[in-house]
């Protein structure tokens, strides 16, 4: 009796071949590779920024504009964070609204139209559309025709932004709204609802952890982008909250501070970095306890 | 009286709702599975008329509706099933009535649903106010996850843009009216999704009822029900009749034989035959009733 044979007869069932058990062995040794090579480099990233840049994290950092001195003191980063909040914030304001409503039409009302196939179309393509074109786009038509008097003006950055942001909102909002299951719409409906009502009512805010999800994804895309700002707002070293003038910026000054000959000011560009990298990763974080609230 | 003021959308409640004591009950005489019985009516709703209606669901070619030809009387105050086998358009009927059919992109209907005097179809009717004028329970339960027991009730009012006053009130009638009061007046502020499968329809057919239509179709409401939830449900229809016409949808025969003062067969799209209940189960005209109530198809 050969040995396969034996252990067949002990345990009755069939036997798998040594050959199936290295393939398997094979097939999970690649996958656990593959899977290192995509955190190898996270963790490389966030462990540069840590390195290079947590020790720029003083109080005056937080707390101290930067002075434009190249060689002294360099200041500290409060006008680009804030700078980046107020911006971002904008474009927010700006994008979300329009990209759930684009959600909205196309899930509660387009539906299978031949408008909404071209909407959603045009916002697949705007989805890949690279973030500096929104820039350009935004210096031709804002920035350099001096709209609003200005020329480069935090608003004019925040539109390149929202341009930028709208698909992402409108994309993951048409998802989320069609996860709705369409009983609740009708369950509305045979009440005597009016559509808009439904929308506004039982579609919303029963999509809404999914909303805030994406919106929230959105925002931290938004947050670290430079070239639609490169344009847009350009820099400056103050404090402002004035949204026509020129406003600072996390990404401008990491983009400025980088290749500076100056160790300190290269010091806090890392600093900057990891301040953003942090503002992202918050914004994440509580995009994701959003989507767990979800009943959908 | 026009169109749109002869289907009441506003917070007045209907001239002879709810027993009052200046309202006079009707009696009518309704013929059931278990002889002539005496129903005592708390008020009195209009009747459904469909004539010649047929039904084409997107894509299908003119020529092969979903429903073709469908003409039938749903007497008021009575319950009326339909039943028939899986796709002979019986739910497309009970849809086409309050034209949630409209709802699914290409659909359409031609033909005419009349309630009392008013043609449905008609250009200058709000299909909004046709809903509710007609309300719908569907197969499955669907309570408003996002909202508690108690404003699944209040959102038939809230939703349809009513100020109601007495809002409390009228949940607890709504409530009582589906037979849930006794079993979540305790917790009105919990979500309407943690209520067992039955408590939910009743949930549904409660906020279905707060509107105060006048008829209310039932799409295989106890399909998704254990046979508790279901008897529960069927003496609820009883109830109901007082105050609504009923259409119901089963796939269930001895439902309908417990339930539906008349029943009406479908199959292949058209109405093979409409009786009392009764002569449906066990004397039908038409050999195709008689083949499918006793099992040999269907």
């Amino acid at each position: 009796m050969s040995m396969s044979a034996v252990h067949e007869a002990r345990v009755g069932l069939p036997v798998v071949s040594a050959r199936r058990k290295a393939t398997d062995r094979v097939a999970r040794g690649l996958i656990a590779a593959m899977t290192l090579i995509t955190v190898v480099p996270l963790v490389l990233v966030v462990y540069f920024l840590i390195a290079r840049g947590a020790g720029a994290w003083t109080a005056e950092f937080f707390t101290t504009d930067p002075t434009g001195s190249v060689l002294g003191d360099p200041g500290g980063m409060r006008s680009a964070y804030l700078g980046t909040l107020v911006i971002v914030a904008l474009a927010a304001l700006i994008s979300i609204p329009v990209g759930i409503g684009i959600g909205v039409y196309l899930v509660d009302y387009g539906r299978r139209s031949r408008f909404a196939g071209i909407v959603r179309y045009f916002v697949d393509v705007m989805t890949g559309v690279p973030s500096i074109v929104f820039g350009l786009f935004v210096y031709i038509v804002l920035v350099v025709s001096h709209v609003g008097g200005s020329a480069s003006a935090a608003w004019k950055g925040s539109i390149a932004l929202a341009l930028l942001m709208m698909p992402v909102v409108a994309r993951s909002s048409e998802v989320v709204l069609s996860l709705v299951p369409d009983s609740l719409r009708e369950a509305a409906l045979a009440l005597g609802t009016p559509r808009w009502r439904v929308v506004m009512r039982i579609v919303l805010p029963t999509a809404l952890p999914g909303l805030i999800t994406g919106s929230l994804l959105a925002i931290a895309r938004g947050a670290g982008e430079t070239a639609p700002l490169l344009f847009t707002v350009s820099i400056t070293n103050g404090t402002s909250f004035d949204l026509n003038n020129l406003m600072d910026s996390l990404p401008m000054q990491v983009f400025g501070n980088i290749g500076s000959p100056n160790p300190a000011l290269v010091e806090r560009g890392w600093g900057a970095a990891l301040l953003l990298v942090t503002m992202v990763l918050v914004a994440t974080a509580i995009a994701r306890l959003a989507a767990r609230r979800s009943r959908l | 009286m026009s169109i749109d003021e002869s289907i009441p959308t506003t917070t007045e409640p209907v001239s002879t709702s709810h027993g009052q004591p200046d309202v006079p009950a009707i009696k009518v005489s309704a013929p059931t599975v278990a002889g002539t019985r005496t129903i005592e009516i708390e008020q009195a709703a209009r009747g459904v008329t469909v004539d010649d209606l047929s039904i084409w669901y997107g894509g299908q070619p003119k020529d092969q509706p979903a429903v073709r030809g469908f003409s039938m009387t749903f007497a008021a105050n009575q319950v009326t099933a339909m039943i028939g086998p899986s796709g002979s358009g019986k739910s497309t009927v009970v849809r086409a009535i309050n034209r949630m059919h409209e709802e699914l992109p290409g659909a359409y209907a031609t033909g005419k649903v009349m309630l009392g005097e008013i043609d449905l179809y008609d250009r200058s009717v709000d299909v909004v106010a046709v809903r509710r004028a007609i309300g719908m329970v569907f197969q499955k339960p669907n309570p408003f996850p996002t909202m508690s027991i108690f404003d699944n009730v209040a959102a038939g009012l809230r939703l349809t843009g009513r100020k109601v006053a007495d809002l409390h009130e009228r949940v607890e009638r709504s409530l009582r009216g589906a037979a849930l009061w006794d079993e979540v007046k305790d917790r009105l502020r919990q979500p309407g999704i943690g209520l067992s499968g039955g408590q939910q329809q009743r949930l549904c057919i409660a906020r279905t009822i707060a509107v105060e239509p006048e008829v209310i179709l039932m799409d295989e409401p106890c399909s998704a029900l254990d046979p508790i939830a279901t008897l529960k449900i069927e003496e609820l229809i009883e109830e109901l009749k007082r105050r609504f016409t009923i259409v119901i949808v089963t796939h269930n025969m001895q439902q309908a034989a417990r339930v539906a003062d008349t029943t009406a067969f479908m199959n292949l799209g058209e109405l093979v035959e409409h009786a009392p209940t009764e002569k449906i189960f066990t004397n039908p005209d038409d050999s195709r009733t008689e083949e499918y109530v006793t099992g040999k198809f269907g």
